[in-house]
């Protein structure tokens, strides 16, 4: 063999290996404070692989016909409404209908509360009673839950203040919500004629993960479990379509999913921006920094946070009242969403934003111009700012 | 049966390797290249091994690979395959009646295909009867897929997930061929067993043309009773390259049952266009395909199954070096670039207007050495961009594979 040829094998292996060996042509991962999605810090390694399992069963988990699916339902996964666990899309908006104040939903025997608008080949889907009143809701971002859900009790309602008793216009108060008839009490539960204080859902009606969780599987799939075993077709009680160690390993992934970070928080426009936000008094119901309680998890366990959230109600005016409500808020009240991966929440919502309880806001300012009843001082106040000043509010939200 | 027959014929084949000894047991039945091949002649155009006077040739083909890929920063390490060990069995049984088959082990054997099982009767070169186990001929590379006659270790997306490749079911057809000067026409025709519902009820959350592959009972009976109609044409010039226009469609549901109705008939129709050639100034070799889909998706069903779908690739190979190498007389050393693209969802958001994404859009740049036309080892980067059905930001994967590919 010549040494011509010796060299250009030579060559080509070197090639080979160098191309094995360079890193730099392989994708990046994003910057942390890019994703919503990855795990809380301080995960032990069982931990760790047990969010691992509620991760493949939140996002890779389809449902189909066969495991379940259906026969009515809005989504065939978890991971369909949460893209990279960020907001939702109006593709995916789910209606709720039939309560149109305190007294309870009276459609639960015509398929309230939730509409399952898509069906199985075969089947026809749910349609809208006649006379009922509906809401559509933007599935959420699942990031930080674990944080909010380990805030105590007593902690939400030194934020609440249902007389405006301060006189300040705000008046958050919790939605005190009968407990589903299964899981736990918090340690620290506060109890009021029989109700607790729901703390999930746009109108806090979910006490918690473990609620939110059995019932998505339930009206969002239709998907039976030990937790939630009626089957949103039949109304009968079925088999469990998923075993309980696989719901709890979601609530757990949901539990631990990391809170989002705040991108150029030193920014000078930001800096700025976040003062006004304080001087508006927007923080009076986005409150800006929580503490929790003692969690089983300890990565969570008496932790301060920044989710911009009172997890209150707030009457939000004639304008966002859709005339539909859940538990003991009225139509008009809806709980304050957290402000935490506001700015990212186009990397889930397909390049563009869906924002308020269903997305009819197509941009932050949008957002803040629809806010009504309580929050009317706070965009009265935001319309006064000057062009600059207000951009640096809004930099500030996307920011979060 | 399907493990027997597969037995058999690695013994057959461990024979033939004994008989490697003593070169008079055996003969190397190299394929005619002085003949105007086109894709449906690929399962003719296959080196095969006879021995002795054992009425039946041999062959077959082996991939090994390796893999390197990140997805977004994050990497699964490097993995070694073996994707496929395909054994071809081919029978003369009488004059112009012929007998071909390709059974494929995938995955270290995890999955055995039964890939083609024919039997082919020539009434004349323009109506020849085939009937078995077909490869329908929709696009080129459903039934040209064989592993070694190609520069990339990854199959299209596109070929492989919308078609997909390599799909075959039993059925009855005709084929046939007509050459004049430098040009040959050629068509296809057939009936077979087709697709089931898993099409739009599958693990992968998006019309899954694969998904129908699982059902093994498509080679005992139709799942609906409609048949699967394929029809091809191409004509070839041996300048000017091949160019095929196929289609194929059929109902893919189960609509009725024990004389019930349970739906109406819903159908899934694919029409493809494929071409291939080679430069002669250059030696530049061209091979591309494009595929549109159309599914009959129920309006109640959700938006997540697509109801059209299309993609495609283009593969350049450019041969740069074709000389003696390291002993091998026909040895040579190619580059190639390969650009694909599948959009699983075309369509807009019923409930916002937005276009529906799901795509994969990817570059393949690769090199290549043949010590031999009949065995490829080939190194390849793949750069793929897959976004998601809401259009968000593209998870971009990418890595390295090294393999070898060979007839044997």
């Amino acid at each position: 063999m010549s040494n011509k040829y010796i060299w250009a094998t030579g060559v080509i292996l070197l090639l080979v290996i160098a191309m094995m060996a360079c890193q730099k042509m392989l994708p990046r991962a994003p910057a942390d404070d890019r994703l919503l999605d990855g795990p809380v810090a301080e995960l032990s390694t069982e931990q760790h692989i047990q969010f691992l399992r509620g991760d493949v069963a939140f996002n890779d988990e389809v449902f189909t016909a066969e495991t379940g699916l259906g026969p009515l339902f809005i989504a065939t996964s978890c991971g369909s409404c949460h893209a990279g666990d960020g907001k939702g899309h109006p593709f995916t908006t789910l209606t709720r209908f039939g309560q149109p104040d305190t007294l309870g939903n009276r459609f639960l025997q015509r398929g309230g509360p939730q509409l399952q608008h898509r069906a199985l080949p075969g089947f026809l889907p749910e349609q809208l009673p006649a006379g009922a009143t509906f809401s559509r809701f933007m599935p959420p971002a699942n990031t930080g839950l674990g944080f909010l859900d380990a805030v105590p009790d007593a902690e939400l309602l030194k934020h609440a203040d249902p007389d405006d008793a301060d006189g300040d216009g705000i008046s958050g108060r919790p939605n005190w919500i009968p407990l589903p008839g299964y899981g736990s009490l918090r340690p620290d539960a506060i109890q009021r004629n029989g109700r607790y204080i729901g703390r999930f859902g746009k109108k806090a009606a979910v006490y918690d993960l473990l609620q939110q969780t059995a019932s998505a599987y339930n009206q969002d799939m239709g998907i039976t479990s030990a937790y939630e075993p009626h089957d949103t077709y039949s109304g009968q009680a079925i088999d469990p379509e998923i075993g309980t160690s696989k719901v709890l390993d979601v609530v757990f992934y949901l539990k631990t999913l990391k809170a989002p970070l705040q991108r150029n928080a030193e920014n000078p426009e930001v800096k700025a921006g976040r003062q006004l936000f304080l001087e508006l008094r927007c923080s009076s119901c986005h409150v800006p920094e929580l503490k929790t309680g003692y969690s089983p998890v300890a990565a969570l366990s008496f932790k301060v946070f920044y989710p911009y959230t009172d997890l209150l109600l707030h009457d939000m005016g004639p304008e966002l009242n859709d005339g539909y409500t859940e538990g003991t808020a009225l139509p008009e009240e809806w709980r304050t969403p957290p402000l935490w991966g506001l700015g990212l929440s186009m990397n889930a919502q397909g390049g563009k934003y869906f924002l308020m309880h269903d997305g009819r806001a197509g941009s932050i300012r949008e957002a803040i111009l629809m806010h009504g009843g309580e929050a009317q001082q706070s965009r009265n106040r935001f319309r006064q700012l000057t062009e600059p000043e207000q951009q640096q509010l809004l930099w500030f939200l996307e920011s979060l | 049966m399907k493990r027997f027959f597969l037995l058999s014929m690695l013994l057959a084949i461990a024979g033939i390797a004994a008989a490697q000894r003593d070169t008079a047991l055996f003969k190397r039945i190299v394929p005619d290249s002085g003949r105007l091949h086109m894709n449906m002649d690929a399962v003719y155009n296959r080196p095969f091994v006879q021995a002795g006077k054992l009425p039946a040739t041999l062959g077959g083909y082996v991939e090994a690979n390796s893999a390197y890929f990140s997805e977004n920063g994050v990497s699964e390490g490097l993995s070694f395959q073996l994707p496929r060990l395909t054994l071809f069995v081919a029978s003369t049984i009488r004059q112009r009646i012929k007998f071909l088959s390709e059974i494929e082990l995938e995955e270290g054997g995890r999955e055995i295909n039964i890939e083609f099982a024919s039997v082919d009767v020539e009434l004349d070169p323009l109506l020849n009867f085939r009937g078995g186990i077909i490869m329908n001929p929709i696009g080129a590379f459903n039934q040209n897929h064989d592993g070694p006659k190609w520069e990339f270790i990854s199959r299209p997306v596109a070929a492989t997930t919308i078609i997909p490749a390599t799909w075959s079911t039993v059925g009855f057809g005709v084929f046939g061929k007509y050459a004049q000067d430098n040009w040959v026409w050629a068509y296809e025709a057939y009936l077979s067993n087709g697709f089931d519902d898993k099409i739009i009820n599958n693990n992968q959350n998006r019309t899954w043309m694969p998904a129908s592959k699982t059902n093994a009972e498509r080679f005992e009976e139709s799942f609906n009773g409609a048949p699967l109609i394929t029809l091809k044409g191409a004509v070839r010039h041996r300048r000017f390259g091949e160019v095929g226009i196929s289609w194929m469609g059929g109902v893919y549901n189960k609509y009725r049952e024990d004389g019930i109705d349970l739906d109406q008939k819903r159908r899934v129709d694919f029409l493809a266009l494929d071409y291939n050639t080679r430069l002669s100034k250059w030696n530049t070799a061209i091979t591309g395909e494009w595929v549109w889909a159309f599914i009959g998706v129920p309006p109640t069903y959700t938006q997540q199954y697509g109801r059209r779908q299309q993609g495609g690739f283009i593969d350049l190979v450019q041969p740069v070096i074709q000389q003696p190498m390291l002993g091998w007389n026909q040895a040579t050393i190619n580059v190639a670039l390969r650009g694909e693209y599948a959009d699983y969802n075309v369509g807009r958001f019923i409930e916002t207007g937005g276009n529906i994404y799901d795509q994969v859009t990817a570059i393949v740049p690769g090199i290549s050495f043949r010590p031999s036309g009949q065995t490829v080892l080939r190194a390849n980067y793949r750069y793929a961009w897959h976004r998601d059905l809401l259009g968000n930001p593209a998870k971009k994967i990418a890595g390295f594979q090294f393999g070898i590919s060979t007839y044997f």
